[in-house]
């Protein structure tokens, strides 16, 4: 590093014109040099101003969230300027003409007034509204991208459950949002809340009297779901964000595997100046996008609803889009409810709403040592598997979604069944088996399809792609043509590594003394099973043998298949 | 066991590198570069317009302006501050992206990864360090003062966790009969209706006839609404009129109605939501929240959904005036269920 002068403001070298060929921070002067001087600027970005992140739109679902998560904050403190988070009653007097003379709380008022008084303010709420569903959704979708292509393997296991804190977080910090403004719906879901609350075993009610400073409604929950919303989980959130981005890049990010693509490189394009302004450039892409929506796509209009009050409801009230799935639990689950002694055991409740959330966050966060287990692979993967090679994996996936699938189309079963005129009851039945019904179907259907994909891939390495030209031999057969694929996509397509199934060890010693066993029998035959979907890849005398004979190899298929069309 | 043997990595068709450097059209037609020079700028350029736009529309459009436009209707000062607002900020990022994509150098390099772990020798000497430490603190030594550090600390817990036992009242006993389980309804107390509080007269419901209403003192909390809104949450009511011989009375019940007229709790035994979807058919009394179904001709028994438990009935009868007025209060808790309820007191299909 050179030395850092220092140059006096009016020093005539501030005027020097750069000459050709010269760097442009030559001798590190000016504010960067003062501010090298004291922190050690040059230190810190040596290295990692040319950090290299590889390209794939995949990637850009994280920056999605990160993005969403920054409008929310900008548009939050705008709205933090308005909102009044009080529950004490006044009676509205505002632009809005329909709700003249209501009763209402001081919460519901403020977001009528910033609604039709503040100019833009009715812009930076629905903005705010429509970033938060994007913020969760593209959160969900990142998970899903990493889910598939194995992106949580050793060494980013952390930094998954990490992923796994910040999504469960976000549907609280989406929940305690929407339900600030006191409206009917938002009042709605506070009282399904506060039933959920109550219905936990032995100390249900003690957390519901906490929760709610007393009975339901009481006057406390819209100021402490406040401080919930604009400071507890913003603030874990940012932390773990900060923790999530630190882990991106101590790891550098992972690629999918491609030509000249290792476990020990990572290619790609430099953070200065390519990602600057390619990441740079897509955050303002995404707050223009959802500036826009809040423009032309009404969310959440909180004065068609009305206040709260707790004996007024309106049908079809459904929660934002990331608690459906809690919602469909919910309405399908039986009702088992135990009635002991002078106790009263709510499952119906606690199960699909508390457990619910335990299940699938907690499966999520088991399944990367769940499956490291089964695998016994302790390497670290920087190059991301595609989702056909690993087709359990994949099929987990897909069952998974499907799963929540489900569940989040029972969260709409009255909306169902009043659009297409089905009876309600009949969905409910029907969800109450798709649930465990529909997740099988899709986890076996995804096995098939990842071994027809991997096939598919196989018959690409070993004899080309059909080029569509269909070819007439003199004796009347016919065949399809097929070319080579390039050496780039034939790399791409074997490159993978595989995983031989194992002996299990034994368990004795030669002397016959018990010990561990490397493999256990449970482990042989969980990993069989894991792998069987897995097509051993062909090898290097495979492929040789089928490209040398390659037009011959045609011949023979045509004529085989000839023959076996000339015996109809 | 080492993941050689768990993995096998080989690779059949040998690494061809990174393919090589195609040059992009504006690298070799400097026409095309200058033009996608030209369309950056002019992204770039655009937005001190539409921002100066912004401000105009913030000052000149009156929040009262509407935008009638294919059926749709809109506020004019949102729809033009958003419009605005949203294309110069869209306008930045695809300029900046465009720069990216067309005009920087798009060679992709190549940088080595390193193994997540530190080397032998970094481990080594990390714990160099902190056996040093260790002994320097003489802990190995000292185990009284370890011990009691290792109780110190989690016991700081305790003190934290009980300073919020004031975020709301205990629910002992006490507590829980005069709150969740009991409601403002009293004998003598009369059926009035939600909105205007106005009485009801049995002779005045006809058959299939719902009516939401609430007790007539609910009216003395309209000066503390926090009380008035915990009181409705529990004493909401519906009343039905059914004709009395296509419904089901039992025995002990049977004084609890004005021919054909009952009251229950409008409060869902699910989670609690006002329940309002009347089938006056089937008197099947539907939830909105969760679809819990119950029969209101049948002692509100649950005939579907999540709900566990029959809506609370609510006795009544009528005044020497022939309005509805309450019997008593509920006989046992209206709402959600709670561990402490005691639910061996309620309505059960068959019960007489």
């Amino acid at each position: 590093m050179a030395k850092p002068t220092t140059v006096s403001s009016d020093s005539p070298a501030l005027d020097v014109a750069t000459p050709e060929g010269k760097k442009p921070l030559a001798g590190l002067g000016g504010p960067a040099g003062w501010l090298d001087d004291r922190v050690g600027l040059a230190k810190l970005s040596k290295g990692n101003l040319r950090k290299v992140f590889p390209d794939h739109w995949s990637f850009l679902l994280g920056e999605i969230a990160l993005y969403s998560f920054i409008i929310l904050l900008l548009t939050g403190v705008f709205l933090t300027i308005w909102f009044k988070p009080s529950m004490a009653e006044v009676e509205y007097q505002g632009t809005y003409q329909l709700l003249r003379g209501l009763p209402m709380s001081e919460a519901y008022q403020s977001t009528l007034t910033l609604s039709f008084d503040v100019r833009g303010g009715l812009l930076v709420r629905q903005v705010h509204h429509w970033a938060a569903m994007l913020f969760v959704a593209a959160a969900t979708v990142h998970m899903l991208r990493i889910f598939f292509t194995g992106a949580f393997r050793k060494p980013r296991e952390i930094n998954w459950l990490i992923g796994i804190g910040l999504l469960s977080m976000a549907l609280i910090e989406g929940f305690a949002g929407y339900s600030l403004p006191d409206d009917l719906l938002s009042g709605t879901g506070l009282r399904f809340v506060d039933g959920l609350i109550r219905s936990i075993p032995i100390i249900g009610t003690w957390a519901e009297f906490l929760v709610f400073g007393g009975e339901f409604p009481g006057t406390i929950i819209v100021p402490r779901l406040y401080m919930v919303h604009i400071l507890l989980v913003p603030g874990l959130l940012l932390a773990l964000i900060g923790a999530h981005l630190a882990l991106v890049v101590y790891h550098k990010h992972t690629q999918y595997p491609g030509p000249g693509r290792t476990e020990k490189n990572v290619v790609g394009y430099p953070l200065f100046p390519v990602y600057m302004a390619k990441a740079g450039g897509f955050f303002f892409i995404v707050f223009g996008v959802t500036v826009l929506m809040g423009t032309f796509l009404s969310i959440n209009p909180v004065w068609k609803f009305g206040p709260y009050t707790p004996n007024q409801i309106t049908a079809g009230s459904q929660p934002d889009w990331y608690m459906g799935f809690v919602e469909g639990a919910i309405r399908i689950f039986p009702p088992i409810e135990w009635h002991l002694g002078h106790t009263t055991w709510s499952w119906q409740i606690f199960l699909p709403g508390v457990g619910m959330l335990g299940l699938l966050f907690g499966g999520l966060a088991a399944y990367p040592f769940i499956e490291a287990w089964i695998t016994g692979d302790k390497s670290e993967h920087h190059l991301l598997d595609r989702p056909r090679n690993a087709p359990t994996r994949t099929s987990f996936g897909v069952a998974g979604i499907t799963w929540y699938a489900m569940f989040w189309i029972a969260g709409g079963n009255d909306i169902l069944a009043n659009t297409f005129g089905g009876s309600l009851n009949a969905i409910t039945w029907a969800m109450r088996f798709a649930v465990w019904v529909a997740p099988v179907l899709a986890f076996i259907i995804t096995r098939r399809a990842c071994m027809s994909l991997q096939r598919n891939d196989q018959d690409r390495v070993l004899h080309g792609a059909e080029s569509g030209v269909i070819v007439r031999t003199p004796d009347g057969g016919y065949y399809e043509d097929h070319m080579p694929i390039p050496t780039d996509e034939a790399y791409t397509l074997t490159q993978h590594a595989e995983y031989p199934s194992l002996e299990p060890t034994a368990a004795v010693d030669e002397n016959g003394v018990p010990m561990p066993a490397q493999v256990t029998k449970r482990r042989a035959r969980v990993r069989d099973w894991f792998f069987r979907a897995n097509l051993a890849k062909p090898s290097a005398d495979e492929i040789a043998a089928a490209h040398s004979h390659g037009d011959e190899a045609h011949e023979v298929e045509a004529s085989d298949e000839h023959k076996a069309v000339s015996q109809h | 066991m080492s993941s050689e043997v768990e993995v096998t990595r080989s690779h059949p068709v040998p690494d061809p590198g990174i393919p090589e450097h195609v040059e992009r059209w504006v690298d070799v037609d400097p026409a095309a570069s200058r033009r996608a020079e030209r369309q950056i700028a002019a992204c770039f350029g655009a937005v001190p317009l539409l921002a100066l736009g912004f401000i105009v529309v913030y000052f000149f459009v009156p929040k009262t302006w509407a935008i009638q436009f294919a059926g749709l209707h809109a506020q004019a000062q949102n729809f033009w501050l958003g419009l605005l607002g949203g294309v110069a900020i869209l306008l930045v990022g695809i300029g900046a992206v465009q720069w990216a994509r067309l005009i920087m150098g798009d060679h992709e390099i190549s940088e080595e990864r390193h193994p997540a772990g530190s080397t032998a020798e970094d481990r080594e000497q990390a714990l160099d360090e902190v056996h040093e430490g260790i002994t320097q603190s003489d802990l190995p030594r000292r185990k009284l003062i370890s011990t009691t550090l290792k109780i110190a600390l989690p016991s700081l817990a305790l003190p934290a966790l009980v300073t919020l036992l004031d975020m709301g009242p205990w629910p002992g006993p006490g507590m829980r009969a005069a709150t969740i389980e009991t409601t403002i309804w009293a004998e003598g107390v009369h059926l009035v209706t939600d909105v205007t509080y106005r009485r009801i007269k049995a002779v005045d419901m006809v058959v299939g006839e719902l009516v939401n209403a609430a007790p007539e003192n609910i009216q003395d909390l309209n000066n503390d609404p926090a009380a008035k809104a915990a009181a409705t949450a529990k004493a909401a009511i519906i009343i039905v009129r059914m004709d009395p011989n296509t419904i089901k009375i039992p025995q002990s019940r049977k004084d609890w109605q004005v021919d054909g007229i009952l009251c229950y709790s409008k409060i869902c035994t699910h989670v609690g939501c006002p329940i309002s979807l009347w089938e006056h058919q089937t008197h099947h009394l539907l939830c909105p929240c969760h679809q819990s179904t119950f029969d209101l001709g049948n002692s509100g028994v649950v005939v579907f959904g999540p709900a566990a438990r029959s809506l609370p009935q609510l006795p009544i009868t009528t005044d020497s005036e022939g309005y509805l007025v309450a019997r008593s209060g509920f006989t046992v808790p209206v709402g959600p269920s709670y561990f402490e309820r005691d639910s061996t007191h309620d309505y059960q299909n068959g019960d007489n």
